[in-house]
């Protein structure tokens, strides 16, 4: 029973709960006792909120007892990336700086989910303010990734991808700046969903690089996160860069997915990304999902955007030059870790030390470079010539998008690889996310749906697809179909293979 | 910390040099709210009780911009005859200190909402003075320390200091003028007559407070002196915490002579900050531009552009209040005033008042007289600007129009005037506390007259013989008996009509 409930699909849940075939406070104490059962192994959460969690479900199951209208999701658990404040529960951003800060305030997407009766169980682990690709950045601990615990879940939102791929929630939410939902989602077998810029608030994610980070769904199913997707998504006068336009039709356009039929849609697969330093198996694995798409009636072409390949530099000077200023608020004055206030020194020198104690490594090598990038005599060269790139990127894309509906790629050149492997190597860590940055640069939406297991190291693969601004509707509709035909080619969905975690109690 | 300083003679100063100035003018908008957030915007609140996530900076939060505030900005760029940006953005100037929450301050930096516009100032003897306007742009206010212990009262050497937030956020314009030259001699009367200009024009345009002394106008000073045979200006100082009018002209005349002597002596002038000390009238050297930041600026990605539409700045256009020298011009006009009458009633800072008064039933000559020969001593005796009195123009012309009638004599006037600046309420009230009212029964008067004519029987046959003049006596000794509450020409009527 128990077991049922922690690999049942959101959609099952909330159809289940609303029919009181089982209690909202059941599903959530499922999910608490399998988080007990496995998060010693995985690491995922940062923390659990068990009596909040228990609160919320409670209160559903009151409402749906009262006869009260209740959202499509009302009482099914989630995991909330711990970049997105939570009124009195900690948020750390995955940092020393911002230990034991207790937010006074709800982001927009935790007030939206508590709005729509989610059961909000706890924060997911994370590269230190989204910084990272492996969650190995995280002040407290890595993420282990539960097909290998002996490997990156992916990041920034490692934490959020491997709860869902350890069944301690059916669903989570990440930010995505340069790949960090997307990333997660191929090397754990989940769904991921970057949606277009503007369409998910930013009010209350602590802000890595503000013109990139967008929030987005994450789930074990399209369809579930499609209807997190609703959920969260839509115009927030608090966010002056989100969209004041209707969401788009994404749980519609699952169902419609859900059919099976592509005829008419146009595919383009970008031919930058391939080739060298692509694994055989996620080339092997791509190649054959772009097959079925063929199967299911799509249109297929190859469409060449050469200013992508310009987009990993571009997004490392953008990124982290956005991330020196957002990141100069964190200095001991206000909330957060304070050093060296002895008395004897001035604010000056408690910022600074405040400043070298709390963040690390990682986080200060993109300040330094986000601070010289925005130099005097230095910012039209890097700065300004990376918005160039910016510009020339979304022209591909515009260009791309006047012949095809969506794009497809792989959503990362690997599959996860062993924690530890790349930590001395930026270079090669900042690869993982050569595929999805451009979306990032461009603002538009993008998602990774499993495509299967590589056929040499037997992990997950991700198949991106992306679809123009306020398109979101298209790449779902893709992804859904798509889904169908690989569980049934499979035998079954790609996340029933993870293996049994061993027992290992928080 | 005291520094001597060798200062040049002023003529000499004005012989050998020309004074090059640039006024940076920061307004604080009376806005309801803060520049991106919905706390209140009001002086003068306890520490940290006009605070939330977006104006502390916590993480998370993001701003929203004040449409109110983006209006105001362009109403007074078009005041300053400016042009308007057809698109503009927000910046962040990247620099830590303490009272700035997000150790960034949202401004415009390359993007002006408002540009290229110039201010018309009057001088004191009349004439006029253009001074060109480089730009008006927006930005937020920062919070404010205040530093305990240390002698200075500044960051160095404070023991701790203490943060309030409330100032964190107020929606601020940064006026910023081309550098005035030509001035001579005038510089320093340039620089006053310009951020009084400012000032009433801001008031006219009902965007701020204007209050100099509670920080919402800040004016800093740029200062420097080109020899007379230079082709370039020299280095310039900026002095700030000019904190009054006259504080602005000291600021600058200090500033002159202080170069002036320090480039006679074959020195040079640094580039720096400057403090001016209200006290002394001096300034004294702030940090020095050579270890000041690199402020980083780039686009302020959270906001998105600015694009005000032709049709709003017309619109804006549109409700643009009469402005400060029209209005001279027309009450000059209509009250046929000559130039020396209307520089006495400007440079009284008395034009709104007076025609306040006007309107409330008094004529302009009454109303002049009370505003600009009376009430500006007794404003510069109490050490307040005129407007701050405590006295309104309605309450001035009741107290004129009680004098009309009769029933006050302007001596009793005088007192009752001085009772309502002394805060005993509305003019009637310290009519009837004070016990002012005029004699008015004539009974009761003639009564008082019968008694001085008995009391001085000279004087009363002098006037029996025609002469008219000797009443004054009988007069004065009247006044004495009813403790001046009567009316002195009445007093004289009845004398004359007893002795006839
Ligand atoms: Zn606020």
């Amino acid at each position: 029973m128990t077991a049922d409930l922690t690999r049942a699909t959101a959609a099952e849940l909330a159809a289940r709960i609303a029919n009181r075939e089982v209690s909202a406070v059941e599903v959530a104490q499922a999910h608490l006792d399998r988080i007990g059962e496995v998060d010693g192994a995985v690491n995922a959460f940062l923390h659990v909120d068990t009596e909040g969690a228990l609160n919320a479900a409670r209160k559903v199951d009151e409402d749906i007892a009262a006869g009260a209208h209740v959202g499509p999701l009302a009482g099914v658990p989630i995991a909330l990336k711990d970049v997105l404040t939570t009124e009195g529960v900690p948020t750390t951003v995955g940092s020393k700086i911002l230990e034991g800060w207790i937010p006074p305030y709800d982001a927009t997407v935790t007030r939206r989910l508590k709005e729509a009766g989610l059961v909000i169980l706890g924060k997911t682990n994370m590269d230190e303010f989204a910084m990272g690709s492996s969650t190995e950045n995280s002040a407290y601990g890595p993420t282990r990734n539960p097909w290998d615990t002996d490997r990156i879940p992916g990041g920034s939102g490692g934490g959020s991808a491997a709860a869902l791929a350890a069944f301690e929630a059916p669903l989570s939410i990440g930010t995505d700046t340069g790949g960090s939902i997307r990333q997660p989602g191929a090397v754990t077998g989940t769904v991921g969903v970057k949606p277009t810029y503007g369409g998910v608030s930013r009010y209350g994610l602590v802000a890595f690089s503000s013109s990139l980070d967008q929030a987005g769904p994450c789930a074990r199913t399209v369809l579930d996160a499609a209807l997190l997707h609703e959920v969260i998504a839509g115009y927030d006068p608090m966010d002056s860069t989100s969209i004041d336009a209707p969401v788009p039709p994404v749980v519609a356009a699952a169902r419609e997915g859900a059919n099976g039929d592509l005829s008419g849609v146009r595919v383009g697969v970008v031919t930058q990304f391939s080739g060298e330093g692509y694994q055989p198996g996620v080339l092997r694995s791509f190649e054959a999902a772009v097959a079925q798409l063929k199967q299911l009636g799509a249109e297929v072409v190859e469409v060449s955007c050469p200013s992508f390949d310009y987009a990993l530099p571009a997004y490392y000077l953008i990124a982290p030059s956005e991330a020196s200023s957002n990141l100069a608020r964190f200095d001991a004055m206000r909330y957060g870790i304070r050093v060296g206030d002895d008395g004897t020194r001035s604010a000056e020198e408690v910022m600074s030390l405040t400043r070298e104690a709390g963040f690390g490594p990682e986080v200060k090598r993109r300040i330094m470079i986000g601070t010289y990038a925005l130099s005097s005599g230095y910012y039209d060269a890097y700065y300004g010539s990376a918005q160039k790139v910016r510009t020339l990127i979304s022209r591909d894309f515009d260009a791309a998008f006047a012949t095809v509906d969506v794009l497809v790629s792989p959503t990362t050149p690997t599959t996860a690889f062993p924690i530890g492997e790349r930590t001395n190597d930026p270079m090669a860590m900042y690869k993982a996310d050569l595929c999805t940055i451009p979306a990032n640069l461009a603002g538009n939406a993008a998602m990774s749906v499993p495509s299967g297991l590589s056929d040499e190291d037997g992990l997950p693969v991700g198949l991106q697809i992306m679809a123009p601004a306020l398109q979101d509707h298209r790449m779902y509709r893709v992804a859904a179909a798509y889904e169908v035909a690989r569980d049934a080619a499979l035998g079954a969905p790609v996340i029933s293979g993870v293996p049994q975690l061993a027992g290992v109690a928080r | 910390m005291t520094s001597v300083h060798e200062l040049m003679d002023y003529a000499e100063v004005i012989e050998r040099f020309d004074p090059v100035l640039g006024l940076e003018v920061h307004v604080e908008l009376h806005t309801n709210t803060k520049m991106f957030c919905g706390c209140a915007n009001v002086f003068g609140g306890e520490p940290n009780t006009q605070v939330c996530p977006v104006c502390l900076g916590m993480p998370g939060a993001l701003p929203a911009l004040n449409g109110k505030a983006v209006e105001s900005a362009i109403r007074i760029g078009l005041a300053l005859n400016c042009e308007i940006a057809e698109w503009c953005r927000f910046a962040r100037k990247n620099y830590f200190y303490p009272d700035m929450p997000k150790n960034f301050q949202t401004s415009q930096y390359d993007e002006p909402i408002a540009f290229n516009g110039y201010l018309d100032v009057t001088l004191d003897d009349g004439s006029l003075f253009r001074v060109e306007i480089e730009r008006a742009h927006m930005e937020e206010d920062t919070g404010k320390s205040l530093h305990v212990g240390g002698a200075t009262g500044r960051i160095h050497g404070a023991e701790h200091s203490l943060l309030d937030y409330n100032r964190a956020g107020v929606p601020l314009i940064e006026i910023v003028t081309k550098p005035i030259t030509g001035t001579g001699e005038r510089a320093p009367e340039v620089a006053r007559a310009y951020v009084t200009a400012l000032r009433d024009l801001l008031k006219a345009l009902d965007v701020s407070d204007v209050r100099m002394d509670q920080g919402s106008l800040r004016c800093d000073a740029n200062v420097s002196l080109m020899a007379k045979d230079a082709t370039e200006f020299g280095t310039r100082t900026e002095t700030k915490n000019v904190n009054s009018l006259r504080s602005v002209e000291r600021a600058v005349r200090f500033e002159m002579t202080r170069q002036a002597a320090l480039l006679a002596s074959g020195g040079e002038i640094t580039q720096e900050t400057r403090h001016f000390d209200e006290s002394t009238g001096s300034t004294s050297s702030g940090r020095t531009k050579e270890t000041a930041e690199d402020y980083r600026y780039f686009p302020e990605p959270d906001l998105v552009p600015i694009a005000p539409s032709r049709e709003w700045v017309e619109e804006l256009r549109g409700t643009l209040p009469e402005l400060p020298w029209e209005r001279r011009k027309r009450v000059q006009q209509e009250w046929s005033l000559t130039d020396a009458e209307l520089r006495d009633l400007v440079n009284a800072g008395a034009v709104d008042l007076v025609t306040a008064t006007v309107d409330a039933g008094a004529t302009h000559a009454e109303a002049r007289s009370w505003w600009v020969a009376y009430l500006t001593k007794e404003a510069n005796a109490r050490g307040v600007e005129l407007a701050e009195l405590g006295i309104t123009p309605a309450q001035i012309a009741r107290v004129i129009a009680l004098v009309n009638s009769g029933e006050l004599t302007n001596k009793l006037a005088r007192e009752v005037v001085t009772g309502v600046l002394d805060g005993e309420g509305e003019p009637e009230a310290v009519i009837e506390a004070r016990g002012l009212k005029v004699v008015s029964d004539d009974s009761a008067l003639e009564k008082a007259v019968d008694e001085a004519l008995a009391a001085q029987p000279d004087v009363a046959a002098k006037i029996r013989d025609g002469k008219v003049a000797a009443a004054g006596a009988i007069v004065g000794a009247v006044m004495k008996a009813t403790k001046g509450q009567a009316d002195a020409k009445r007093v004289r009527e009845l004398i004359i009509a007893r002795c006839s």
